[in-house]
């Protein structure tokens, strides 16, 4: 139906689009990796050093396991803050449902900025928390652990990243047939248990979506860190911004941005894979 | 009924969780005694005086503007034809081509913003309001392209069909057809991509240039340390951003509600 | 009568005694043929409908003749003209889509003027053209109503009157009522054939349901596995049919398998007599055509048999009986409703009545 005219009119700018502004820089990114800098310039000397530095120094892969645990904490709060909600909203919320469903869409509109900005203030140790703390004489003096911390890193991230792990755990519960709850229930199972062996296997997929897209995003983080990590809540990503920064070494930050694009690339596969093979419908 | 009313109570904390620091923000911008202690005391308006007065602010403000514009229009533009493309044409590298556009989506925006970075280097072109532009552009045609595909799927087939058998040109029939088909997508989109360039700092962190956007000035000022007035202009950014998403609402309230429904699951797209 | 899909192509037509053409016209989709080797010719004015069950083909022809889909091979020519070189929008054939496909950003009106619209027909007489469409259709009232306001009727009409107001050669119809409920389909038949016979437009109508073919066409072009089974009027179809497929798919009928030796038909108990060849044979007789022979007597044409009723299945006009000939050999019987029947009977039919058909 459509000619050769059309298909070609229609596929080529977005192609040379995508080829020169995605495809090309990430090759460069890649290209950067294999490079050295000699005295403050950047020499194209092909070379792996840059990647058997970051296998032999600990302090990356210290900065990496960090991060790591950073990520996985996040993922872990968001779930068990985002899948009950999701539940209350799929299954008891009834006429409220849509707009409760607006009320969590709302904060993922407001800027990661100012968001993160407000953890700032309420965390720190004029802040609003432990004023709040000290004027219920709960503590004397103002607890500095809550800022500048990996606490408050897993606080913020988790904070931004709930409704993101919500929207697609919410799709899924809905896409739960009802006839299957009530099959379930008509043969003998409470809601606990229909929960346990109907409700949640067929949530998986959406359940992984989600928890894939927190994990890598909180990974490759470094604005939440920058503003309230501190110097003990320093991720990988900011050890790449540094060395595009002040510590100018292109070509290593480049190869620990294609170290965090092959571990992003690969959990993204891993987890379209087993969405595949778990969503039984 | 008990594990009912524990879960709505839960749920009651989850909400309170993800609104309390943006209350907490919104509060004290009007506290005179600023940011921080407990509790707020001496309501006062003098921070949004102060920032009111404050021309770098504006500044970085039209700055943001002018960009999210220029990003709307080109990852449209673009976002539509390969929306097309990918609907319509068959092509060597087509499902490559599908992951790598949605890339920037779901890759973290340091990756992007530094390939961009290092393309910008090595093009030597000098890095401003015109790199941030390019780099908003090519991380949110995914959004667009997303969204399009979605509501060209929905299109229904025939009705193209119809408009060729009627004697109009297959150039006729996208204008008269399937753009006006594709109104509520290409508006919902524009919304979208709008939000996300203005609120956009990861990939711009490493595009800009002398000239700031919204976010990187505001990030400035944290850098040299916390005013009253970065609650101000926050609490400016949260009720336009509300505005904007009521605005967004009754545009798909006209729609159906199972379309509404499906869109806002891909919607929270990260930049 | 009948022609076979293997026709040679016909010479172009000095006059318009032909509409439209199909010469060995054959699709292939991936590695499947879809149609193979069709060959019919459309008269202008007249009311013919592809007949067949889903898969057979008859919606992939409909698209070629309308210009989405190419032929693999083979040509279409309209009143002496090429067909299938066109793209649709230059083609003088209109569709009337199986879902309507109205536009709904446009009004019914603005739908219906569409086609006019695109080739710049002046405004004065699009307004009068619009206004004679929705009146042929019944639909005058609802010209400023969007189609998601009108019932599956109204939307039908008006995508009838969109395709009918440029004045088509050709109407071709996707099986325009298998979206409505069964009362609505009776009522559009109706309407549908009286709107062909005053407008005198050539309609191509696309249908599995055998029963409204043999309602509205002139002729009926049965279409089984991507190949012509038969085309004829109706009747003809009816009576005669050519094998044994048209037999079973248009209405009811018994195929009785058996051989001719020695100048008689042996189909299980059935035998008579028949001066044509020795060899395998099949016959359809319809149900309809068997009688109960009360009294026993028999014409010279007739041939008689004896069969013990199985079933009864009462019909109110009519009953239908499943009866059995013995050694396994069950026919099926329709007689005016009788009340109920036991045991042996004696049936005849009228040899005349038992067309031989191929496999």
């Amino acid at each position: 139906m459509y000619s050769r005219t059309y298909k070609s009119l229609v596929s080529l700018p977005p192609l040379v689009w995508v080829g020169t502004f995605l495809l090309l820089p990430y090759a460069l990114m890649f290209a950067h990796s294999l490079w050295a800098v000699r005295e403050g310039v950047i020499v194209h000397h092909w070379n792996l050093d840059n990647y058997k530095a970051l296998f032999t120094n600990s302090l990356y892969a210290e900065v990496l396991f960090r991060t790591m645990r950073i990520a996985a904490s996040v993922t872990l709060c968001s779930i068990l803050l985002g899948y009950p909600l999701a539940y209350y909203l799929a299954f008891h919320a009834g006429g409220r449902r849509e707009l409760l469903y607006q009320l969590v869409i709302v904060p993922l509109w407001v800027s990661y900025l100012v968001r993160g900005y407000a953890w700032k203030t309420i965390l720190g140790s004029d802040g609003v928390l432990n004023g709040f703390l000290q004027y219920l004489h709960l503590t004397h003096e103002p607890v500095g652990y809550f800022l500048y911390s990996p606490f408050a890193v897993v606080l913020m991230l988790t904070h931004i990243y709930t409704p993101f792990v919500f929207l697609p755990i919410y799709a899924a519960l809905e896409h739960v047939p009802r006839p299957l709850v009530e099959a379930s229930q008509d043969l003998g199972a409470n809601s606990v248990q229909t929960f346990w062996r109907v409700i949640l296997p067929l949530s998986v997929p959406g359940l992984l979506a989600g928890a894939t897209l927190a994990f890598v995003l909180s990974l490759g983080d470094f604005l939440a860190p920058l503003l309230v990590g501190g110097p003990s809540g320093t991720m990988i990503a900011n050890v790449v911004q540094s060395l595009f920064g002040a510590a100018f070494d292109w070509p290593l930050g480049a190869a620990i941005s294609v170290g965090i694009l092959v571990i992003t690339i690969s959990l993204l596969f891993l987890s379209e894979f087993l969405e595949k093979r778990w969503a039984f419908q | 009924m008990r594990g009912a009313t524990l879960l709505a109570l839960y749920a009651v904390f989850v909400f309170a969780f993800l609104y309390l620091p943006i209350v907490v923000l919104v509060l004290y911008s009007f506290n005179r005694g600023g940011v921080g202690g407990f509790p707020p005391r001496h309501f006062t308006l003098s921070w949004y005086t102060q920032l009111f007065a404050d021309s770098s602010v504006w500044d970085s403000v039209l700055n943001s503007l002018i960009v999210a514009a220029a990003s709307v229009a080109l990852s449209l533009g673009l976002g539509l034809l390969a929306a097309l493309a990918l609907d319509r044409a068959d092509f060597p590298g087509k499902r490559l081509f599908r992951r790598l556009v949605l890339l920037p989506l779901i890759l973290p925006g340091i990756i992007t913003g530094l390939s961009l970075l290092m393309f910008a280097f090595l093009a030597g072109v000098h890095l401003s309001l015109l790199t941030v532009f390019l780099g908003h552009s090519s991380a949110l045609i995914s959004v667009a392209t997303t969204e399009l595909f979605a509501g060209l799927q929905k299109l229904d087939r025939a009705q193209e069909e119809a408009s060729l058998d009627l004697g109009a040109t297959p150039w006729q029939t996208f204008w008269r057809i399937t753009l006006p088909n594709l109104k509520l997508s290409l508006i919902a989109a524009g919304l979208l991509i709008f939000t996300l360039s203005m609120d956009e700092i990861a990939v711009t962190f490493f595009l800009i240039g002398r000239d700031n956007t919204l976010p990187l000035e505001i990030w400035a000022r944290l850098r040299r340390g916390i005013t009253p007035e970065i609650n101000a202009i926050s609490t400016l950014i949260f009720v336009a951003s509300v505005a904007l998403i009521v605005v967004w609402y009754q545009l798909r309230a006209r729609s159906l509600g199972a379309r509404s429904q499906e869109f806002l699951e891909q919607l929270g797209e990260p930049s | 009568m009948s022609a076979s899909p293997a026709n040679p192509p016909q010479e172009l037509p000095a006059e318009s005694a032909v509409l439209l053409e199909l010469r060995n016209v054959a699709k292939r989709f991936a590695a499947v043929d879809v149609l193979k080797n069709i060959s019919l010719n459309i008269a202008p004015g007249e009311f013919l409908t592809l007949l067949g069950e889903s898969g057979s083909g008859k919606t992939t022809l409909l698209r070629l003749i309308a210009g989405f889909e190419q032929p693999s091979s083979g040509e279409i020519w309209m009143s002496g003209e090429r067909l299938d070189v066109l793209p649709p929008y230059r083609r003088r054939v209109n569709t009337v889509f199986q879902n309507y496909a109205l536009f709904p950003h446009l009004s019914a009106c603005e739908n219906v003027a569409y086609g006019l619209r695109v080739r710049n027909t002046p405004a004065s007489e699009i307004g009068a053209r619009v206004e004679e469409a929705l009146r042929m259709v019944k639909m005058q009232g609802f010209a400023a109503s969007r189609p998601a306001r009108l019932s599956g009727g109204q939307q039908q009409r008006i995508a009838l009157a969109r395709a009918l107001v440029n004045r088509p050669r050709l109407l071709l119809l996707d099986e325009p009522l298998s979206a409505l409920d069964a009362n609505l389909r009776k009522q559009m038949q109706s309407e549908l054939k009286s709107l062909q016979r005053e407008i005198g437009v050539t309609f191509l109508f696309v249908t599995h349901d055998q029963e409204e073919a043999m309602a509205l066409s002139d002729r009926i072009a049965l279409l089984c596995d991507g190949a012509l089974e038969q085309v004829a009027s109706p009747r003809e179809i009816y009576a005669h049919p050519a094998t044994a497929y048209t037999a079973e798919f248009i209405g009811q009928t018994n195929l009785l398998r058996g051989e001719i030796r020695g100048g008689m038909v042996t189909c299980g108990a059935l035998r008579w007599p028949s001066d044509e060849a020795d060899g395998p044979v099949m016959f359809s007789l319809r149900p309809e055509a068997i009688r109960i022979c009360a009294d026993g007597k028999r014409q010279a044409s007739e041939i008689k048999f004896r069969a013990a009723v199985r079933q009864q299945f009462y019909g109110g006009s009519s009953e239908l009986l499943e009866v059995d000939c013995g050694n396994g050999q069950t026919l099926r019987v329709r007689v005016p409703a009788r009340g109920p029947l036991a045991g042996e009977q004696d049936f005849v039919f009228s040899l005349c009545d038992a067309t031989r058909v191929r496999e």
